[in-house]
């Protein structure tokens, strides 16, 4: 085909370039640099850097993120989804701290600095003891509850069938009742930025 | 209703300043005929004797002042503060199908960065034969491609799922935008990196990612990768804007908004999922039973009355009356919408203006002749694989309330008799 034919543009990405912006880590441990760090140290640059908005203990403060509790509750009415209870691989979170966190400061976290704080949210999880130290070489063996929650968009299975059927056109139902009204919750933002008269 | 206990929201407020201007009159179907001469017809108005403004005023041009509430809006209890958060695109005030870029919602988890042309990099890199960095000017030599898509927020509608929360149409099903793309196909940039070196395409993946703080990293299958994904450059003909990713982003059609990476930096062709932060902690689905989907990509067929709708009642009284709203489906092109005055009781087919275009906006109207009686009005969408718009009640049986995305439910407006219309939920 004609577009399988190159045209000769761009040029090489220099190793030393890959290696400042090929930062990803996945699941099995693939992109995890050489490196280790402890839960003291992680306390520390936890309330230094990331306490503000996450809390001492990881469990959030105000409506920022909590990355610990909620223990079982994915089933519950309002589920509290954290690292501990719902983040099914610890690469995700060792790769989204280095890469983007803290808020506003992202990439300011050196590799011993990500271990560090990731072992910290592990034992604000309850996930490990607070002697523990995280490194590249027992990465993988540290359990995520979660790890067996998720399964692979199956829609094609359970709805697109149920979805497909001829669509009702005459009456359809006997009756029709309002069950709920937005009106009553009231929590549209006012107007503002009228037309001009 | 009485007075009392009636809402003094955007609707109420719209509605009466409708109300005033038409004069105070009472909406009816004589409004069209005057008690006398009109003055605007009989006196001679200024704009028809003096001057309007010279060509040189308006360089690049904003709406007319009048049209002042056509705009994005912020719901501020949604997020912990505006940087990582969303605003919604005026979809109540708008007609047709290609959205304005300068009111087409925007969505950042790091703010929208300022990243001009110069200081551009796009890297391909990972299983390829030759990794590449690419300036923006040379994505201008690609051959190119033009295409219009819909890119839907996967948390569109999501505040809904537990029942009627935010009343209007833009907040309800505000995180859309339609545009016209024009870039270069992400096929094309692969095969110029070359894809000998990661052999059997079938279960490879590309990792891509923004320049912004956030990265916004998502995987993406290769098959999708090398069948309809662009990088595009230009919408609706110019420049991006830059809170939409200027000047290269990702546009990854049918699929959830969170995989149109803005500010695109980075390709890595990889032999799994990366199950980035965005794949696995956010756009991750939770059922009933407290498992969740992953990887539900595709934005499934949707539908939505923009008018009339809360933030935009009918002010005219009885008689002729249009309806009209947009369709979508991230599975190919809307083939039909039906409308329902009557809670879905009964149904029927209404208009599309034009032939639906495979991933993007259709535009629907039904022309009826209210009776200025209470409506509860409902469309429901069908897209080219026969799928059909479920309720949100059909939905729920299937997801229970706690899934966040992907809700594409029918959506019920409570019109009433002065013409204000109300979200609602109804059996």
């Amino acid at each position: 085909a004609a577009e399988a034919k190159r045209l000769g543009i761009g040029r090489e990405a220099l190793p030393e370039e890959v290696a400042a912006w090929d930062l990803d880590v996945s699941p099995d441990g693939t992109g995890l640099p050489e490196g280790s760090g402890s839960v003291m140290d992680g306390e520390m640059l936890f309330v230094d850097n990331c306490a503000i908005c996450h809390g001492d203990f990881a469990e959030g403060v105000d409506n920022w993120p909590k990355l610990a509790g909620g223990d079982d509750t994915l089933a519950d009415k309002d589920p509290v989804k954290t690292v501990g209870s719902y983040w099914p691989y610890l690469s995700t979170a060792w790769d989204y701290v280095h890469r983007s966190m803290p808020f506003g400061a992202a990439q300011t976290m050196s590799v011993d600095d990500t271990y560090a704080i990731v072992a910290y949210i592990l034992y604000s999880n309850y996930l490990v003891d607070e002697d523990f130290v995280l490194t590249n070489e027992n990465f993988l063996e540290v359990e995520m509850p979660n790890a067996d929650g998720f399964i692979v968009d199956d829609r094609a299975e359970t709805e697109y069938p149920r979805f497909s059927e001829e669509a009702c056109m005459e009456n359809c139902k006997d009756s029709v009742e309002i069950t709920m009204r937005a009106a009553v919750l009231d929590v549209t933002p006012e107007e503002e930025g009228k037309a001009e008269p | 209703m009485t007075a009392d206990n009636e809402k003094k929201g955007a609707s109420r407020r719209a509605f009466l300043k409708g109300a005033v201007a038409a004069g105070g009159a009472v909406a009816g179907a004589g409004m069209a005929r005057a008690a006398g001469p009109d003055p605007l017809i009989t006196e001679v108005q200024e704009w028809a004797s003096g001057l309007g403004e010279g060509v040189d005023a308006t360089p690049y041009g904003m709406p007319i002042r009048f049209e002042g509430d056509v705009i994005r809006r912020n719901v501020e209890w949604l997020t912990a503060d505006t940087i990582s958060s969303i605003n919604f695109t005026p979809i109540h005030a708008l007609d047709g199908t290609i959205t304005p870029q300068g009111c087409a919602f925007e969505r950042h988890h790091s703010g929208a960065i300022e990243l001009k042309k110069d200081d551009y990099r796009l890297m391909i890199n990972g299983l390829v034969d030759k990794p590449l960095v690419f300036t923006y000017e040379d994505l201008e030599r690609f051959p190119r491609e033009n295409h219009v898509y819909f890119c839907e927020c996967a948390a569109n509608t999501g505040m809904e799922w537990a029942g009627a929360q935010l009343n209007g149409a833009q907040f309800t099903h505000g995180m859309i935008h339609n545009m016209e793309y024009s870039g270069v196909s992400l096929r094309t940039l692969l095969t110029e990196a070359g894809l000998e070196a990661a052999g059997d395409l079938s279960d490879k993946w590309v990792y891509v990612e923004g320049a912004d703080a956030s990265s916004n990293g998502r995987s993406i299958p290769m098959d999708k990768a090398l069948d309809d994904v662009l990088i595009a450059f230009k919408a609706n003909g110019e420049a991006l804007r830059k809170e939409h990713g200027y000047p290269v982003r990702l546009v990854v059609p049918g699929w959830e908004g969170n995989m149109w990476i803005k500010w695109l930096r980075r390709i890595e062709v990889t032999n799994q999922a990366v199950e980035s932060r965005e794949e696995t902690s956010k756009y991750t689905d939770t059922l009933a039973d407290g498992t969740s989907r992953k990887w539900t990509w595709v934005m499934d067929a949707k539908s939505v009355v923009t008018s009339p709708s809360p933030q935009s009642p009918i002010k005219h009284g009885p008689g002729p009356l249009v309806i009209t709203g947009l369709a979508w489906s991230g599975h190919g092109a809307i083939t039909r919408v039906d409308v329902s005055t009557d809670g879905g009781k009964n149904w029927q087919q209404a208009r599309l203006a034009a032939e639906g275009q495979s991933k993007a906006l259709s535009r629907f109207y039904l022309e009826i002749e209210w009776d200025g009686k209470e409506m509860l009005l409902q469309s429901r969408a069908h897209d080219e694989t026969g799928y059909v718009q479920p309720t949100k009640n059909a939905l729920r049986d299937v997801r229970g309330e706690n899934s966040i995305y992907h809700n594409n439910c029918i959506q019920t407006w409570w019109v009433k008799e002065n013409g204000e219309a109300e979200n609602v939920e109804v059996s």
